[in-house]
């Protein structure tokens, strides 16, 4: 994947005078803004294609892509409703995205978010009731640290596995999540039940005080503002740190990286349990926030849409954040389109599959176009 | 036709069309004011036509759709997450929606009811969630059927079925109405021999074929002869079982169709009647009932034919009890019963009839049959 | 005591019967991916190819009426499935992780939208050989009930152990899997090969999901399929890309998924969530125990991104 970042800029130039000295400023700040415009311009172009080839499809079914369009942006972008549902439906992404997103800096492909989501919100359900009456501000970050050490050593597991006994990290992952679905169902009907959650066999119900609520004057929980935190806060480690440039070498090649004396174990362990923190925090969210106590519902997929989320977001923590941010308007929008136009939830599957292989599909394109590529420039020259 | 809990729990909340368009003016309005009439919202937990629970509901909704001044909007596959209430939200804002079925038993609890504190002046009916006067909001309410009395008429056929005194149940969960209808079946088979087991086994989710068919295949190969099921989609339980050469007990909805040789007879919900009662009242103007539960001499359940498999003498009990069941007050579950660890659970003299309110928390299985609550 | 009380015989019977009726599919996309994979590419969207092929089976059947044609139109969905993924991977920087991941959500997707008629409708189903003459007991007889496929993806398996190991395609994949240099070298088209390598891939899923609507369980809705296309797909680094090691790998898949019900059957009735998570557990546990940081991954072809 190519980044735009760590490419040096044109410097094979003399620099003495004034005016040369503005000369390479303004040339550089157009290098670095025609880079900066093919991030934005080549999405932006895959997304109207892959809309324009999901016309096609909508139209061969006697269906108007005219009025689909507009029942999408009016149901998940268009109003500050639609808007605020669109939101809502990112805030778990977001945490789930970098489930993947971080062991992906070491070239570890990890697909097993929605086992430590589960788990992480079971085990801040669980320590939640012994707690009652303690102060709220303790009692939450108790259940955050819960879910994310949870969830930390699930992924972390996953890590660990791969580094002493080279158990392929996608598999194993894939595998622990069944796992830790089973685990949750096993304690939620049996020894975590609370008797009277009568046909949705749950946990204890939280009390009142240890609820999140939503962000004030919106109609969004704190998730998202926690989830654009941490983004925030992985891209620093991602780009920022020296842990994450020595990930990003133990991702190229691991034998160049022990070679260079990295500490590979630290950095895969390391990273795999801050992704499986991550996706832990978003379970604690979702118990916290939107549950009230940890059911079966929790399996909800968050952890496979996260896969799609950081894939098309190249792994970006930044990038997740918008990504997050059109998937759950598009699946806002999903249920006034089945509503108004009668076609079945499927056509929203089928919308996303098209946009996301058009968007992946545009990865060629990066550094093909002149315009956007100084390097190309200068080979005029 | 609904039975009221004798607690008058009712505030005038009036849901006339015309009161619930003036009680949508702020913050949106009705993009797509949908003339004069009503919008009802149903919301489906999977895909609408899954021959089972989905689509019982959805045919219920389908009956609506020719009634004047009624729009039905649905949703299917929606998910019991923040997703749900979204969607709930939309109906109410986008579509102008002013009575919401969330059919899904975990819709109720927080989704439905945090929606309902939000919309105070939207009416929220559920399937299946115990709604209580002094929990829960007076503009929301819940629904349930009496299907217990259709697996214990299930119950009676298999009873007449069974060679080899071993029925068997594929149930998603062990949850309270899991339970009764695992015990009702048992209960109506041992209404014609005493000494009929019942196995069941639990597959832990409420769609998952290829467990499904093989809860099938392993009671089968224990000697069960006849089954049948409480999962999402029976179709696949249905088509096992006589592939297998068992006779099967439907539920939800009528899948003779599939299996039209050892099809005995099923536990159907018939919700159009449910659905009907409701906008009936919404159209005159009147309060919705909180708390509507009914049975086989409700209309809210109904048996599916008899197939060709059932002896006359099967036939004959099958229809005697159904005839005392329309007479209501059938006390499928009555004492002396034990569950199934020898623990004395209704003693003798004691009778839960349908309505009894203490059924729908049941925690046990009775004894007679091998499985086990957790 | 009559014939039919087996007891807990029921349970090693179960096991063996539910290792041929469940193992199949995992056998055929796991026999697919395996021939993918040699050529050096993932593709981690059979799951949508696999319920695609359930769908386009059954609709076909259907219509059809021959359960045969049925199987033949899914592997030929399937064939597009991949050609698609072949051709879409062969553009520089494509991740071919990535594009599986959408096309696994494009095919699920397109199989419920023009799935819905099927739902309700029966299929006739493929037919079964019975193995079980020999037995009296009517439990051995119906465990060995073997659909004809699982017959034909046993008989592939040791084809392609062979193919791969001795025949010229077997060894222009493994050279086009190892090294796309060496295979220019050689004169080979790596693009191509893989192209062709992922549409048989995508045809053999297909079949997978063919054998899930029209034999076991036999019908379509939108939940036939539990992720055995992902599963089977992980199965394949698992078997080490031996087509032997991936027969094995789906019967061990199969008869441990059996273990849950059959011990509920015999009356072992609590924690059913954990049996029911051992197929998954004795997977792990078994990659564990094999695995050492030496042999990584032996047998893995060098052009594979895991294996990079």
């Amino acid at each position: 994947m190519a980044d735009i970042a760590s490419r040096p800029l044109a410097t094979d130039r003399p620099a003495p005078s004034a005016t040369a000295r503005l000369a390479v400023l303004r040339e550089t700040l157009r290098e670095t803004l025609a880079r900066r415009a093919e991030a934005v311009v080549i999405p932006v172009a895959a997304l109207l294609v892959g809309l324009a080839l999901f016309s096609l499809f909508i139209a061969a079914l006697d269906k108007s892509p005219l009025q689909f369009f507009e029942l999408m942006w009016r149901g998940g972008f268009g109003s500050w409703f639609s808007f605020q549902n669109a939101l809502a439906r990112a805030a778990p992404l977001l945490l789930a995205a970098l489930c993947v997103a971080l062991p992906a800096r070491l070239g570890l492909v990890v697909i097993g978010g929605e086992g430590a989501i589960v788990l992480g919100a079971l085990a801040a359900a669980a320590i939640a009731p012994p707690l009652r009456g303690v102060p709220p501000l303790l009692v939450l970050p108790a259940m955050a640290l819960a879910g994310m050490v949870v969830g930390g050593l699930w992924i972390g597991a996953v890590g660990a596995l791969r580094h002493w006994r080279a158990v392929n990290e996608t598999i194993s992952s894939l595998l622990m999540t069944y796992i830790a679905i089973a685990l949750m169902n096993h304690l939620v009907e049996g020894p975590l039940r609370d008797p009277a959650s009568l046909n949705k066999p749950s946990t204890l119900p939280l009390d009142a005080a240890y609820r999140i609520g939503p962000l004030p004057g919106l109609d969004v929980h704190w998730g998202l503002v926690v989830g654009t935190v941490v983004c925030l806060a992985a891209w620093v480690l991602i780009d920022k740190t020296r842990w994450g440039f020595a990930a990003r070498i133990v991702g190229g090649n691991v034998r160049a990286a022990q070679l260079q004396g990295l500490p590979v174990a630290r950095l895969t362990i390391g990273f795999c349990a801050l992704a499986g923190a991550c996706a832990g925090l978003a379970g604690m969210i979702e118990v916290a926030a939107v549950q009230g106590s940890a059911n079966a519902s929790l399996a909800a997929g968050y952890g496979y849409a996260g896969i799609l989320v950081a894939f098309l977001a190249r792994h970006n923590p930044l990038a997740i954040v918008p990504v997050a941010i059109l998937l759950g308007g598009v699946e806002a929008s999903g249920g006034l389109i089945q509503r108004r136009m009668d076609l079945p939830n499927a056509t929203v599957l089928v919308l996303q599959g098209v946009l996301f292989v058009a968007t992946l599909f545009s990865e060629t394109f990066y550094g093909r176009f002149k315009a956007f590529n100084p390097d190309l420039w200068k080979r005029r020259d | 036709m609904t039975r009221q809990p004798s607690v008058s729990r009712r505030r005038l909340l009036r849901t006339t069309a015309a009161g619930a368009a003036l009680g949508l003016a702020a913050p949106f309005g009705p993009r797509q004011a949908r003339a004069a009439g009503t919008t009802i919202g149903f919301i489906y937990v999977g895909a609408k036509d899954d021959y089972g629970y989905n689509q019982a509901h959805a045919k219920g909704a389908a009956a609506l759709k020719g009634m004047k001044g009624i729009t039905v909007i649905e949703e299917e596959k929606v998910p019991e997450t923040v997703d749900v209430q979204k969607t709930m939200e939309s109906m109410i804002n986008l579509d102008g929606a002013t009575l919401l079925f969330p059919t899904s038993f975990g819709y109720f609890d927080p989704h439905m009811l945090a929606m309902a504190k939000k919309f105070p002046r939207i009416q929220f009916r559920h399937c299946g969630g115990l709604w209580t006067a002094d929990k829960h909001p007076p503009n929301t309410g819940s629904y349930f059927g009496y299907i217990g009395q259709g697996q214990y008429l299930n119950g009676i056929a298999a009873g007449h079925a069974t060679k080899s005194r071993k029925i068997g149940f594929v149930a998603a969960k062990p949850i309270p109405q899991v339970l009764l209808n695992i015990n009702s079946f048992l209960l109506g088979a041992r209404a014609v021999d005493p000494a009929i087991t019942c196995q069941v086994i639990f597959t832990g989710e409420w769609s998952l074929a290829v467990k499904e068919a093989e809860a099938v295949n392993a009671l089968i190969d224990q000697g069960v002869d006849v089954v049948t099921c409480h999962v999402d989609s029976p179709k696949v339980v249905v088509e096992t079982s006589a592939r297998r050469g068992a006779f099967v007990c439907g539920y939800h909805a009528d899948q003779a169709a599939l299996a039209p040789a050892k099809y005995l007879t099923g536990a159907e919900w018939n919700w159009a009647n449910v659905y009907k009662m409701y906008v009936e009242k919404l159209l005159a103007g009147q309060t919705l009932p909180n708390f509507t539960r009914g049975g086989l001499a409700d209309g809210f359940i109904k048996m599916s034919p008899l197939g060709p498999a059932v002896s006359d003498a099967a036939r004959k009990q099958f229809e005697a009890t159904l005839a005392d069941m329309m007479k209501g007050s059938f006390a499928v579950v009555k004492g002396p019963l034990k569950n199934n660890k020898g623990d004395v659970v209704v003693s003798s003299g004691q009778a839960f009839v349908e309505t009894a309110i203490e059924l729908e928390s049941m925690n046990y299985l009775v004894e007679g049959v091998i499985g086990s609550t957790s | 005591m009559d014939a039919g009380d087996i007891g807990w015989w029921g349970v090693p019977i179960a096991i063996v019967g539910g290792a041929i009726r469940v193992s199949t599919p995992f056998l055929f996309v796991s026999l697919g991916e395996t021939i993918t994979e040699r050529s050096g590419r993932i593709n981690l969207g059979l799951e949508g190819t696999l319920v695609f092929g359930a769908m386009t089976a059954y609709a076909v059947t259907v219509v059809t009426l021959s359960p045969w044609l049925g199987v033949l139109a899914a592997m030929a969905a399937g064939t597009l499935f991949g050609l698609f993924h072949g051709w879409i991977c062969k553009f520089p920087r494509v991740n071919d992780i990535a594009i599986g991941i959408a096309l696994m959500l494009l095919g699920t997707g397109l199989a419920f939208f023009f799935g819905k008629p099927f739902i309700q409708p029966s299929a006739p189903d493929l037919p079964a050989i019975s193995l079980g003459w020999w037995s009296d007991i009517p439990q051995v007889r119906a465990a060995l009930q073997i659909n004809v496929l699982f017959l034909i993806g046993a008989a592939l398996a040791l084809f392609l152990w062979w193919a791969f190991r001795t025949t010229r395609i077997g060894l222009v994949l493994r050279v086009v899997g190892d090294s796309s240099d060496a295979a220019r070298a050689m004169g080979l088209n790596p693009d191509t090969v893989r192209l062709l390598a992922t549409a048989a891939g995508g045809a053999l899923a297909a079949i997978g999901g063919a054998y899930l609507t029209l034999y076991y369980p036999g019908s379509w809705n939108e939940g036939v399929s539990s992720g055995q296309g992902l599963m089977a797909v992980a199965l394949v680094i698992f078997a080490r890309w031996n087509p032997l090691g991936c027969f094995a790998a789906a019967l061990l898949f199969g008869g441990a998924g059996a273990l849950g019900p059959a011990l509920q059957s015999v009356g072992v009735t609590q924690g059913y969530y954990l049996f029911y998570a051992a197929p998954y557990v004795l997977t792990l546990v078994v990659m564990i125990l094999t695995s050492s940081p030496g042999r990584a991954l032996a047998g893995a072809p060098g052009e594979l991104t895991v294996a990079k």
